[in-house]
C-alpha cells in the first residue's frame, strides 16, 4: 500500500519559504511549507486573506519561484526549471480556473477552450473535436458559439473549467473558483468538479475561505503566517460529501 | 520556430479579429501615410514627366532670345529695349548653323465671334513660327508669303480658341473679331494639350505685319518681344549663344562695362529648371506625406502600448495556461507587424486609386513608380517591426500572477 502510494505521488514540498521584498520592507509570506500530495487528490487550501495561500498556490502552480526549499512535481524538480520550463510545465500537465474567470472577451466559448490547445500546437480538427468534446463534459452542450458577455457566472466558470481540462491536465488549479458565484451555482460548480475529480481522477487543489466549499474536498488544510496550521489528511469520502 | 511563428501569427489574427474596430483605427494611420506618399510622389513624378514632354514639344533645339536685365525671377524687362525685325534678319543672315529664325510679338486681346467673347494670346509672327515651335495644322492652312508680306486679315486658331468660340461648327472661313480687327480664320492648329505651363493651344497666330498695322498699331520700330530661332540638328548651342549674345551687344551698342540687356536661352536650360523645380517640389511632397507616415508608425505603437496595458489580464491568462514570454512577444511582434503591412497593402491600393483619379483633374500622366510603392510598404512593414517591438516587450515581461491580478 505504501509503495503503491509512492508512485502515485503527484506533489512533494520540503521546507518551502517565500519572501517578497528586500531590507526592512522584507515579508516572508511562506515560512517553511511540508506538504505532500498524491495523484487524484480533491485538496482544498483554507485559511484566512494574508495567511500565505495564495502564495503557496502561486508556488505549486508554477507561476512563482519559491525563495528556498524543494518542490517535487511528479519527481521533477521544478525549484531548478527556468520561466520557459514552468510555462511549458503549466501547458502541458496543468489547468488553471480562477475567481474572475478570466476567458477572453469578445471570444466565443469554444474559441477559449481551444486557447490552451493553439499552445500545443495542435491542428484546427482535433483542437475543435477536444474543445467540443469538453464544452460537453461540463454540460455546455449548444453554448460553443456563445461569448462569455452571452452567459451567465456559472456558465463562464464552466467554460474556463472546459479550458483547463482539455489538454487532460493531471492537476486543476482552482483559485476561488466559486468566489463569484451565488449558492445554487457554487453548488453546480463544486459538484462539477467533484466528478471531473472522481470520474477523469484529475487532481484538484483549490484555494477557498468558504467551509461549505472547502467541505467537497476529502483533505483540508489550514495556513496561517505562512505555516500550515492543520491537515485533515485524507479523511472524507466522495459519497459523504455529496449527502 | 516555423511552427511558433505560424502559430503567432494564428493568435495575432484571432486578436486582431477579436478587436477589428480598433485594428482599423490603428492602421488607419499607416493607410493615409502610405497612400499620401504614393500620390504625392506619383503625381510629382507626373509633373515632371509632363513638363518634360512639353519642352521636347516645344523642340530640343530651340533657342529664345528675350529682353531683360538677369535671368530668372530677378529679371526684369521694364524699360529695357525690345528687338526690331532688323535684329531678325541680322541674326539669320550673320550667324551659321541655324534653320529658322522668327519674331514673335504676343498681346492679349479680346476675341469675339457672335455672340461668343473671350480674350486670347495673339501673336504676331513669321511663317517660321510653326516650324519653330512644331506646331502642325489640323485643318486648313498656314500663311502664304504673300499674306504676311501685306499684313493681310489672316488668322490661324489653336484648338482651344476653336472649342470656345466655334463649339462644334467648322471654324475655316469664318471671320472673327480680334481687338478693332475682323480676320479671316484660315487655319487650325492640332492640339498640343494643357500641361504646367498654361495653355498652348489659348492662341491666335497672325502674320507680323497684320498685328502691327490692323491690331496693335506700330508703336516703335522696335516692337518684338521675342525672337524664336531654331538651329540645325548638329549645331551646338552654347557656341550659338554666345554668337548672340555677341551680336546683339554690337547691335544693342553695349559697352564692355555693361551687363547684357538680353537673354539667350536655349529649352534644354529651362527643361533643366523646370525639371529640378518639380523634383524638389516632388521631394518635398514626399517629406510631408512620409512625415504622416511616421505619425501612423506612431499611432500603432501607442494603440498597442495601451493594449498591452488594456490586456494585461489577457496576457497574463494567457502566461498561466502555458504560454512563454517569447510567445507573447511574438504574438504581439506580428499583430503589430500585420496590422502594419494590411495598412501598407490598403494605402498602396488607396494611393494608386488617388493617382488614377487625381491624374486627369490636374492634367498630368499616370506615372507608375514601382519604387515609390515598394519604399512606402517596406517603410510601413519597418515602422510595424521598430513600433511593435518596444510594446511586446513590454508584454512578454510581464509577471503572469501581477497580470492576473489586474483589473
Amino acid at each position: 500500500m505504501t509503495e503503491e502510494k509512492k508512485e502515485m505521488r503527484l506533489i512533494e514540498l520540503k521546507g518551502l519559504t517565500k519572501t517578497y521584498g528586500q531590507g526592512a520592507a522584507e515579508f516572508e509570506a511562506l515560512r517553511g511549507i511540508d506538504l505532500q500530495i498524491d495523484q487524484g487528490e480533491f485538496l482544498s487550501i483554507m485559511g484566512p486573506s494574508g495567511s500565505g495561500k495564495s502564495t503557496l498556490m502561486n508556488l505549486l502552480g508554477c507561476l512563482d519561484q519559491p525563495t528556498t526549499g524543494s518542490y517535487l512535481y511528479e519527481g521533477i524538480a521544478v525549484e531548478g526549471l527556468d520561466a520557459v520550463q514552468r510555462s511549458l510545465l503549466r501547458r502541458y500537465a496543468m489547468g488553471f480556473i480562477f475567481q474572475g474567470f478570466n476567458l477572453l472577451a469578445r471570444t466565443s466559448a469554444i474559441e477559449n477552450v481551444e486557447l490552451p490547445l493553439l499552445y500545443r500546437g495542435i491542428r484546427r480538427g482535433e483542437r475543435h473535436e477536444l474543445a467540443r468534446n469538453a464544452l460537453h463534459s461540463v454540460g455546455l452542450q449548444g453554448k460553443e458559439k456563445n461569448s462569455p458577455a452571452e452567459l451567465s457566472g456559472g456558465q463562464q466558470q464552466r467554460v474556463a473549467i472546459a479550458r483547463a481540462i482539455v489538454t487532460n491536465p493531471s492537476t486543476l488549479f482552482a483559485d476561488e473558483p466559486t468566489g463569484n458565484l451565488d449558492s445554487s451555482t457554487t453548488l453546480e460548480i463544486m459538484e462539477l468538479l467533484t466528478r471531473l475529480n472522481a470520474e477523469r481522477g484529475i487532481s484538484v487543489l483549490m484555494v477557498t475561505h468558504e467551509d461549505e466549499v472547502a467541505k467537497y474536498a476529502r483533505r483540508v488544510i489550514r495556513v496561517t503566517d505562512g505555516l500550515i496550521e492543520t491537515d485533515t489528511g485524507v479523511t472524507r469520502e466522495r459519497a459523504e460529501v455529496l449527502t | 520556430m516555423i511552427a511558433m511563428l505560424a502559430n503567432a501569427f494564428l493568435i495575432a489574427l484571432r486578436e486582431i479579429r477579436r478587436n477589428l474596430a480598433r485594428a482599423f483605427l490603428t492602421v488607419l494611420g499607416i493607410i493615409i501615410g502610405v497612400s499620401a506618399v504614393i500620390t504625392m510622389v506619383t503625381m510629382g513624378d507626373g509633373t515632371t514627366e509632363a513638363v518634360k514632354k512639353q519642352i521636347s514639344d516645344l523642340g530640343s533645339n530651340l533657342l529664345m532670345l528675350r529682353p531683360g536685365v538677369g535671368f530668372g525671377p530677378r529679371s526684369s524687362s521694364a524699360g529695357v529695349p525690345k528687338f526690331s525685325e532688323t535684329d531678325v534678319e541680322a541674326i539669320a543672315n550673320q550667324i551659321s548653323g541655324i534653320a529658322a529664325v522668327a519674331p514673335v510679338r504676343s498681346v492679349s486681346m479680346s476675341t469675339i465671334y457672335r455672340q461668343e467673347a473671350r480674350s486670347s494670346q495673339v501673336t504676331g509672327t513669321s511663317i517660321d513660327y510653326f516650324d519653330i515651335n512644331k506646331w502642325i495644322i489640323e485643318e486648313g492652312r498656314i500663311f502664304s508669303d504673300d499674306e504676311v508680306q501685306r499684313g493681310d486679315a489672316v488668322a490661324v486658331i489653336g484648338d482651344t480658341v476653336r472649342e470656345e468660340l466655334f463649339g462644334t461648327e467648322d471654324p475655316i472661313g469664318k471671320k472673327i473679331r480680334v481687338g478693332q480687327a475682323s480676320l479671316q480664320v484660315i487655319g487650325l492648329l492640332k492640339a498640343k494639350g494643357q500641361v504646367g505651363m498654361g495653355d498652348q493651344d489659348d492662341t491666335i497666330i497672325v502674320p507680323l505685319a497684320t498685328m502691327q498695322r490692323r491690331l496693335g498699331g506700330k508703336s516703335s520700330a522696335r516692337d518684338i518681344s521675342q525672337i524664336s530661332i531654331s538651329a540645325e540638328d548638329d549645331a551646338d548651342s552654347d557656341r550659338l549663344i554666345s554668337e548672340i549674345s555677341l551680336l546683339m551687344r554690337q547691335r544693342r551698342n553695349l559697352q564692355s562695362n555693361q551687363a547684357d540687356d538680353f537673354n539667350v536661352f536655349d529649352t534644354r536650360q529651362i527643361a533643366e529648371t523646370l525639371s529640378s523645380s518639380t523634383k524638389m517640389m516632388t521631394m518635398l511632397l514626399g517629406a510631408v506625406a512620409g512625415v504622416s507616415l511616421l505619425v501612423g508608425g506612431i499611432g500603432i505603437m501607442n494603440i498597442m502600448l495601451v493594449s498591452v496595458t488594456e490586456r494585461t489580464r489577457e496576457i497574463g491568462i494567457r502566461l498561466a495556461i502555458g504560454a512563454t514570454a517569447r510567445e507573447v512577444l511574438w504574438q504581439f511582434l506580428v499583430e503589430a507587424l500585420t496590422l502594419s503591412c494590411v495598412g501598407g497593402l490598403i494605402g498602396v491600393g488607396m494611393g494608386y486609386l488617388f493617382c488614377i483619379v487625381l491624374a486627369p483633374l490636374i492634367q498630368v500622366d499616370f506615372v507608375f513608380n514601382s519604387e515609390i510603392n515598394l519604399l512606402a510598404f517596406g517603410f510601413s512593414a519597418l515602422v510595424g517591426i521598430v513600433f511593435g517591438f518596444a510594446p511586446a516587450r513590454r508584454a512578454a515581461r510581464l509577471d503572469p500572477i501581477d497580470a492576473l491580478r489586474h483589473e
